[in-house]
């Protein structure tokens, strides 16, 4: 692989350059904590930062998004019929210093999207027209457990550009085609020859600062129904949780959402918003009944949903990136480490389960 | 890409009426762009989304059968925001359909088979769709011997009357209406609860009968126990479900029944298969 030296004098140089082919998106402090946030000119990265507090999802899956819009005006030609909103546009971008687990993240939730049967365009586009500049974690936080969830501080896999930071300047891995084309925009090309053990040891040393884990190996063996039914897991579990859907909002992984239509003026609008399966809304009948009408049945799902379905659906491990989100966020402290654990070690004979977080 | 949000725009070209309190009625729509209506090519026992611009989309089974042209039918009861809107709507009104959606009943696997068709209430409108499809003079001589059990609280509250009565009339299937109860002294079938006419009616549960059950929960639950002492086993007893839906397609995440969307991968279902899911419909 190639590996390029960004002398951190050059960097703000670089960052100019590649502005004319890409609009921008990096982390940036908004009073206490770091958010992604688009670059305005002459704005820099904030590189000096754990993680973002909310997944940047939404630079690919926004928050809200208009999907179809239409004349509500009779005397127009597309009166009350939706069409895709044609300024709808899909300019490259570059995001700079996304973490692996966030970049990892894209491919769980692309399998969501990307469907033999159907695809989502909107998704699809958004994800298609962006190059990810990671950047290595050298300084996990104790909440993280990115490297038994299928990710790693230094994975490399999802990302076009992984910058790893070396005091003075940065050593940047060329991994794609997409990040080759941002480092020739960026005129980045001063190649550091020699230093592959190097970067392994940060590496390793990055690996070894991850101080906790889940245990997934039994999980697809576990029988469905049995977990389901596990109410020693889940009746512990729900009894604290308040259903603030806080763990799915600030999930890298968590894709559910609504569609709602609007009228503003003389125009129809339909939107996608982020839902989630810890909110009643979510699955209620118009006739009142409601599958998942109880906290644990809700809890449950998210559980269920990332740790098991998602498992046996796929057969590509679980909806979670160890990102530690859920966990630093949850306001009663309810752990996916935790419930994991349980998860993979529940035994249906005697209902009993390790309940440890290692 | 295709965009699978999109819906086709139709007209509505007629609203009928069909329960004395006003409650059901049924909507023909026609496609805007006749080669819409070859896009949305259905089998029996699929949905689409009705998707009223500015006011919202709804997930209905489609009640017309693939075998009748030129337009779709719906039957939709009111109850709630949209289905509100759209029982205000008028003939000539431009809306739009997405779909077709979801499985249909597995038509393969009858053929050759006898079919019993339960319905009660107004989980009927597929079974419409299904027997016409079934009756159709090409079809109808794919299928053995046919039953159909369907009730209603009061002759009233029926749906599709004429066409009830004109299968009722025919010798190619066995027609069986009921009523909760009526003291219409004219009323000639039956009274009494749909799992109380099955068990009187149906047919045994041998190896090649199949039983395609849709009505509300309550008469499901009933009538479950009358087809087990049928000698239906599980995999020959067919249900379609409804779960609340936004998109229909297995992406937005809450039709699931454990790893299964009711959306994509049903709504329609066997015992069998539900009985190794989690009952979150
Ligand atoms: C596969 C399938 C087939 C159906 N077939 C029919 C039919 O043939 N005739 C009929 O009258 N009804 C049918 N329904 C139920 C119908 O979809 C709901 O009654 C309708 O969505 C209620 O919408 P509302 O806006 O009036 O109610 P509100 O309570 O205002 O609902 C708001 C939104 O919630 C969702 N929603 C609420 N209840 C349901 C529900 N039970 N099922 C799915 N989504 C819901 C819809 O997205 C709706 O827009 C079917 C449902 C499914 C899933
Ligand atoms: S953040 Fe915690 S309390 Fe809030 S919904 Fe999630 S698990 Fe429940
Ligand atoms: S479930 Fe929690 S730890 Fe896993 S990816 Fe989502 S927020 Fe991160
Ligand atoms: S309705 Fe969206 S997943 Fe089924």
């Amino acid at each position: 692989m190639k590996v390029i030296r960004i002398d951190k004098n050059d960097w703000a140089e670089g960052i100019e350059k590649i502005r004319k082919t890409y609009s921008l998106i990096g982390p940036v402090k908004e009073k206490f904590y770091h958010i992604f946030a688009n670059l305005g000119s002459g704005q820099m990265p904030d590189m000096e930062f754990t993680n973002s507090r909310i997944s940047p999802k939404y630079i690919i899956y926004p928050q809200s998004e208009i999907i179809l819009k239409c004349s509500m005006n009779a005397e127009e030609e597309d009166y009350k019929i939706y069409r895709e909103p044609e300024d709808k546009e899909y300019k490259e971008k570059a995001v700079l210093g996304i973490r692996p687990c966030d970049a990892d993240s894209l491919p769980v939730v692309m399998r969501n999207f990307d469907t033999d049967e159907y695809k989502d365009p909107y998704w699809l586009r958004a994800f298609e027209t962006t190059t990810l500049v990671g950047l290595a974690c050298d300084a996990p936080c104790p909440s993280c457990f990115c490297t038994s969830a299928g990710s790693g501080p230094y994975n490399h896999k999802n990302l076009d550009v992984m910058l790893i930071d070396n005091k003075d300047h940065y050593l940047a891995e060329i991994i794609t085609e997409k990040g080759e084309k941002l480092a020739e925009a960026a005129g980045w090309q001063d190649k550091a020859e020699g230093i592959a053990d190097e970067i392994a040891k940060r590496k390793s040393d990055a690996e070894s600062k991850i101080e906790s884990n889940v245990h997934t190996d039994n999980l697809a063996k576990q029988p469905l129904l049995d977990l389901y039914e596990a109410t020693s897991i889940w009746e512990k579990a729900a009894f604290a949780c308040i259903n603030c859907g806080t763990c799915t909002y600030v999930c890298p992984t968590c894709w559910c959402f609504d569609i709602q239509d609007e009228v503003y003026g003389r125009e129809g609008f339909r939107i996608r918003n982020w839902d989630s399966c810890m909110y009643p809304l979510f699955t209620l009948h118009a006739s009142a009944h409601n599958p998942r009408g109880t906290k644990l049945a809700r809890l449950r799902q998210r559980f269920m949903h990332k740790l098991k379905y998602y498992v046996d659906k796929y057969e590509n491990g679980i909806q979670c990136t160890g990102c530690g989100r859920c966990v630093r966020l949850c306001p009663v402290n309810i752990d996916i480490r935790r419930i994991c654990n349980m998860m993979n070690s529940y035994d249906p004979e005697t209902c009993t389960c390790e309940a440890t977080v290692s | 890409m295709e965009n699978p949000y999109i819906p086709y725009p139709v007209r509505i070209d007629e609203i009928k009426t069909e329960t004395e309190d006003k409650s059901l009625k049924t909507f023909k729509f026609v496609f805007l762009n006749p080669e819409d209506e070859e896009k949305f090519s259905y089998r029996a026992g699929q949905f689409a989304e009705l998707s009223i611009p500015g006011i919202g989309e709804i997930p209905i089974g489609i009640a017309s059968s693939p075998t009748e042209k030129g337009f779709v039918k719906f039957t939709i009861f009111k109850t709630g925001k949209v289905t509100s809107y759209l029982h205000s709507m008028k003939e000539g009104d431009i809306m739009g359909i997405r779909g077709p959606l979801g499985n249909w009943y597995p038509w393969e696997t009858l053929e050759g088979k006898n079919v019993v068709i339960i319905g009660g209430g107004f989980a009927f409108t597929t079974l419409r769709s299904s027997i016409i499809y079934m009756l159709d003079p090409e079809n109808r001589q794919k299928f053995k011997d046919i039953h159909v059990i369907y009730g209603a609280r009061s002759p009233g509250m029926l749906l599709y009357k004429d066409e009830l009565e004109s299968w009722a009339a025919r010798d190619d299937l066995n027609m069986h209406i009921t009523v909760d109860s009526c003291d219409d002294p004219e009323w000639t079938h039956h009274t009494g609860f749909v799992p109380t006419v099955t068990e009187q009616e149906g047919p045994a549960g041998t190896e090649d009968t199949y039983a395609i059950v849709c009505g509300p929960p309550i008469m499901i639950k009933f009538t479950q126990p009358v087809l087990d002492k049928l000698g239906y086993s599980e995999d020959r007893i067919i249900m379609s479900l409804e779960n609340r839906m936004k998109c229909g397609i297995g992406m937005c995440g809450r039709c699931n029944i454990g790893k299964e969307f009711v959306c994509k991968d049903g709504p329609v279902f066997t015992l069998q298969q539900l009985n190794q899911t989690p009952k979150e419909y």
